[in-house]
This record gives structure tokens, sequence and C-alpha cells, in this order.
């Protein structure tokens, strides 16, 4: 089986030239998830766009590649991408209600997607999401298919976009901050839906987040961003047991532990914020656009 | 227990709903506190905790009187302050303090960061040495002194969090509100404001109510937590009691949501019916 997505030394610049990625390599092998884990401005959610074809217009690839199932979009032209990107791959967002369209029904936006993009029939469709539905336990379909976005509960509507993001039984879902607007016992139960449909589709999940708690509960491997660069990678229950980039130790250290206050909670040591500038500093005086 | 600072009993508060509102006329009120019973320990920091929705930053703005209560009363260093006028509560203003959530829209875009630590203190008859007052401010919170020319957007949001802080410090109160002053930053820089905000209620002896919607920033801050849900009280202990013997179910369920970072297979099973 081809690795579900393949990312190869993946840059982007903004027009002043300063580098948002920073040569980032990860796969994300078929029916496993990955985390994408970073503080604000580390480029976690910019990878996520970069993978769906949805990078702003001010912010330009100048090198590597993107490969889902095998498949280089570098080599595809725009519509054949837009196909490959549209029948392979489905956006879990961090705000459904922005996501959701707040004029319109639920059931007609769930549907959207397979009639439109996919070509299925209106019934085949209804009957699809009604199936979504009661997999992300929503236990009044009908009531919900004929709501507005604004009639359901923050939960209800992630459930709801969870479904139509399973429903076109895509190989990779990006999941971008998906609990993070929400309530803890809310996300704890959102999580759970998203690890249960993940299981159940073999779906790979690239699973962005700012949240260590939640990489630790919901993904088998894990990147660690800083300023656009892969400073770490590993399994995730290696990077817990034996963090070896000291980013990744201060990080750790800094979120909170109700269990052990006294651990955690640490502010970033400076001097571990000034190798990381020392890292980067060196890499981009090393790169070359074009030549690796 | 030192004696309270604070003494809230019996505190109702009623808003109009707004989503109920008619196209003509009043939009009928919803009881958002619904009979409040709590004492806050002068030079104490007190958590109050809570899920959307569950009145804890009307509860935090009726303790400063930016929302008159429609019962019970609150009473201040020993002074019923519940239906003060607005003129009345002025010149107790300065020792009501509040640290917002996001600094971005709290702090004028158009003052510089001198002018925005200055305003409270020149508004509270403490305009005489003012760049000494200023300066000491800034200091207070580990700033460098040049920042006082800055403008927020030349800020991290770390920075801004540091700059509302000193303002809120500024006038030496007797009680600060802070209001999720940590929910927007990134944890390393949250780390950071909390250990300063520790540090800071400690050194001046300050009366805290930190309002969060995340437990595990409680535990290291605050002597005594208070939990809500939907207007109500449902526990309220020191804070080491309700971390590792909660009473109730409520508070137990939201212990156990909060995701650690540790491995646990266990935590995404579906839970056995009870």
């Amino acid at each position: 089986m081809s690795v579900c997505l393949d990312i190869r030394r993946l840059s982007a610049v903004l027009p002043n030239g300063q580098r948002v990625l920073r040569s980032v390599s990860l796969a994300v092998q078929p029916g496993e998830v990955r985390a994408l884990v970073g503080e604000s401005g580390a480029g976690k959610t910019m990878i996520g766009k970069a993978v769906l074809g949805v990078l702003p217009k001010s912010v330009r690839i100048v090198e590597g590649e993107m490969l889902i199932e095998g498949e280089d979009l570098g080599r595809l032209d725009a519509k054949a991408r837009r196909n490959l990107i549209g029948a392979r791959t489905a956006l879990i967002p961090q705000d459904p209600l922005t996501a959701l369209n707040p004029s319109r029904r639920i059931g007609a936006q769930m549907t959207d997607r397979l009639i439109r993009i996919l070509g299925w029939s209106g019934d085949r469709a209804d009957k699809r999401i009604r199936q979504l539905l009661d997999e992300v336990q929503i236990r009044d379909p009908q009531r919900v298919l004929k709501s507005y976005p604004h009639e359901l509960s923050g939960g209800m509507r992630q459930r709801v976009l969870i479904a139509a993001a399973f429903a076109a039984e895509p190989r990779l879902i990006v999941a971008d901050e998906p609990t993070t607007a929400l309530d803890v016992t809310v996300q704890k139960q959102i999580l759970r839906l998203i690890a249960q449909l993940q299981r159940d589709h073999g779906t790979a999940i690239l699973f962005v987040t700012h949240d260590l708690g939640v990489v630790a509960k919901i993904s088998q491997k894990v990147s660690v961003l800083y300023a656009g660069k892969v400073v770490e990678e590993a399994e995730t229950a290696q990077l817990f047991a034996a963090p070896q980039h000291p980013y990744t130790r201060a990080l750790i250290a800094a979120t909170p532990r109700y269990t052990d206050p006294y651990a955690s909670l640490k502010p970033v040591d400076k001097t571990v914020l000034k190798g990381l500038t020392a890292e980067i500093e060196a890499a981009d005086k090393a790169w070359r656009p074009g030549h690796g | 227990m030192a004696e309270p600072l604070f003494s809230v009993r019996g505190l109702k508060l009623a808003l109009p709903d707004m989503t109920r509102k008619p196209l003509v006329g009043r939009a009928p009120l919803a009881e958002i506190l619904k009979g409040l019973d709590f004492d806050l320990p002068k030079g104490s920091v007190t958590g109050i905790v809570g899920e959307s929705g569950s009145g804890k930053s009307t509860l935090g703005r009726a303790l400063v009187r930016l929302l008159e209560p429609s019962a019970g009363s609150i009473g201040f260093d020993g002074r019923d302050i519940s239906h003060l006028s607005e003129a009345e509560l002025r010149p107790l203003r300065r020792d009501l303090q509040m640290i917002f959530q996001d600094p971005m829209s709290s702090l004028n875009p158009r003052h510089t960061i001198f002018n925005i630590i200055a305003a409270p203190l020149r508004q509270n008859g403490l305009g005489d040495r003012l760049k000494e007052r200023v300066a000491e401010a800034l200091q207070r919170v580990g700033l460098p002194q040049n920042f006082a020319s800055r403008y927020r957007h030349e800020l991290s949001g770390g920075q801004r969090q540091r700059v509302g802080i000193a303002r809120a410090l500024a006038l030496s109160p007797k009680f600060v509100l802070a209001d999720e002053i940590v929910s927007g930053l990134d944890v390393s820089t949250q780390a950071q404001i909390l250990t300063l905000l520790e540090r800071l209620a400690a050194e001046m002896g300050l009366t805290v109510a930190f309002i969060s919607h995340d437990l595990s920033v409680i535990r290291r801050l605050c002597q005594q937590v208070i939990v809500m849900r939907e207007g109500r009280i449902v526990e309220a202990s020191a804070t080491d009691a309700l971390f590792e013997h909660p009473k109730e179910t409520y508070t137990r369920d939201l212990l156990a949501a909060i995701p650690l970072p540790e491995i646990d297979p266990d935590w995404l099973q579906p839970q056995a019916p009870a």
C-alpha cells in the first residue's frame, strides 16, 4: 500500500521572500493519525492548507513535492489536482460556525459535496448522510437535517462536520484544531468520535493542534513544528517517553498538568529559544531554493 | 482563614435574553446567576471555573460592579456595593481592577503603552510622578522601559498581556479580576503569564478572582476553587481538596475530560454505562 500523504522538502515563501515553510518532510501512512503540533506561527495550518490546495495567494511554494497515494500533485494540471484532492481528502475545520453557510439547512450543505462534486444521486447522498449522522451519534437526524447552523450547539455542529468529512470515504482527512473552540467535556466526546470513525473507516488523519494533551490522546505519530520547520518527529508514545529536541522538552514542561502542578507550567527557557533561532538561521543560510 | 474581602450572599443577576427578543419591544430577562453564596478571603487567589454558559464571566462582572445584581448582596471590604450608583462606585474603582482575555482588543491601538498605563493613574488622582509610576509598573511585569513609547501592534501576545497586568496593578488595587487571561496564549507564553501573576499576587498581597474554563491552569495558582454550572455553584473548596477528592460528579467529569499530556490508551475508550 502506498503512503497516504507524502510531503517532501516542502518550502514556501511570502512575497517579501520570508520563508514560512522550511523544507518540511512528513508522511502519513494509511489509516494512521499524525499530529502536527506547534505554537502560533509554526506553520501547522499552512501545511494543512497546502495539502488541500487552498494556500492563500500570497504564499508561494518554491520547492518540494506533495504526493497523495503516490500521485504527485505538482505534476497534475490544476483541474486534475482539484479532482484528486476533492476525491481523496476532506477537512474538519476549527470553527464549525464559520465553516457552515448560515442561510442554508444542514441537510443541503451535507449532501452538496456528494451530489455536486462526486456526482451521486440525491437519494444515495441522503442515505449516506443519515448513516453518518447515526455514526456520530446524532439521535434525531430528521431535526438536524432541517436545522440551520445557529439552531445547533457547538458540539452538534462539529458532529455534523465530522459526518460530512467522512461521508465520501476520503483516504485522508485534515483536521485543523477541530476541538479548540469546544468545552472540555464536549471536546472529549468529539475526540472519541473522531477516533472511532477513523478506526472504523481506516481513514488517515493529519491532525493539526496546539495542545500536547490532545496529541497524546489522538495520534500515533507526531511532528513538532517551530517557525515552519519540523524540529522533531516521532511515534507519539516515544515523543512523550523520551523527547529528543530541547524545544519539545520545553513544550511538554510548559503544558499544564493538574496532577503535577509544580513539574508543569514551566516557562520556556530563553536558551532553548535562542538555540531554535540559531538552528533556523543556519538552515536558511544553507538553503538554496531549487537546489535542495 | 483571613477575613473576607468579598462576601457574597444570595446573588442573583438577570440579563436581557437577546435570542428571545421580539422584533418590537424589550427582550425578556433570563436569570444568569441563580443565587450564589461565597467569600473571597483577603490576599487569596480564587479560581472560578465552568464551561461556556455557566455564568462565570457574569459573576466576575458583578464583582467589579460592571453589572448590577437583581437580588442579594455583594459585600466588599465591609460595605454592600451591590446597588451603588456609578458616582458612588467611582472612588472604589481603583480598588476593583480587571485584566481582560484579549489584550489586543482591550488596549487602545492609538495610544502608546505609556498612555495606556498612565490613563487610569490620571483618572484616579495619581497623576503626579507619572513617569516614575509607569516605569515601576513596566518593571514589575518584566517589560523593558523602552516599551513605554511603543504601540500594542509592536508587541507579542504575551507582552500585550503583561501590559494589561501592568495597567491593572499600577493602581495597587485591593482586588483584581482576571477573566480568561491566558486562554488566547500559546502554552509557553501562558506559563510565563501565570507564574508572573502568581508571583505578583503573593508579593502585593492581592485578592484575585481567576476565571477560567480550564481547570488544569487553576491548581498551581489558586488557593480555592469555585466550580460553576448553569448559574449555580456546584462545588467550592480548597484547591488541593477539590483536585484530590472532588465531591461532585460534575467536577469529576470536568477533571476526567482534560487531556493530560501523557499516553493513556483508555482515555478515548467509550465509558462503560453507569
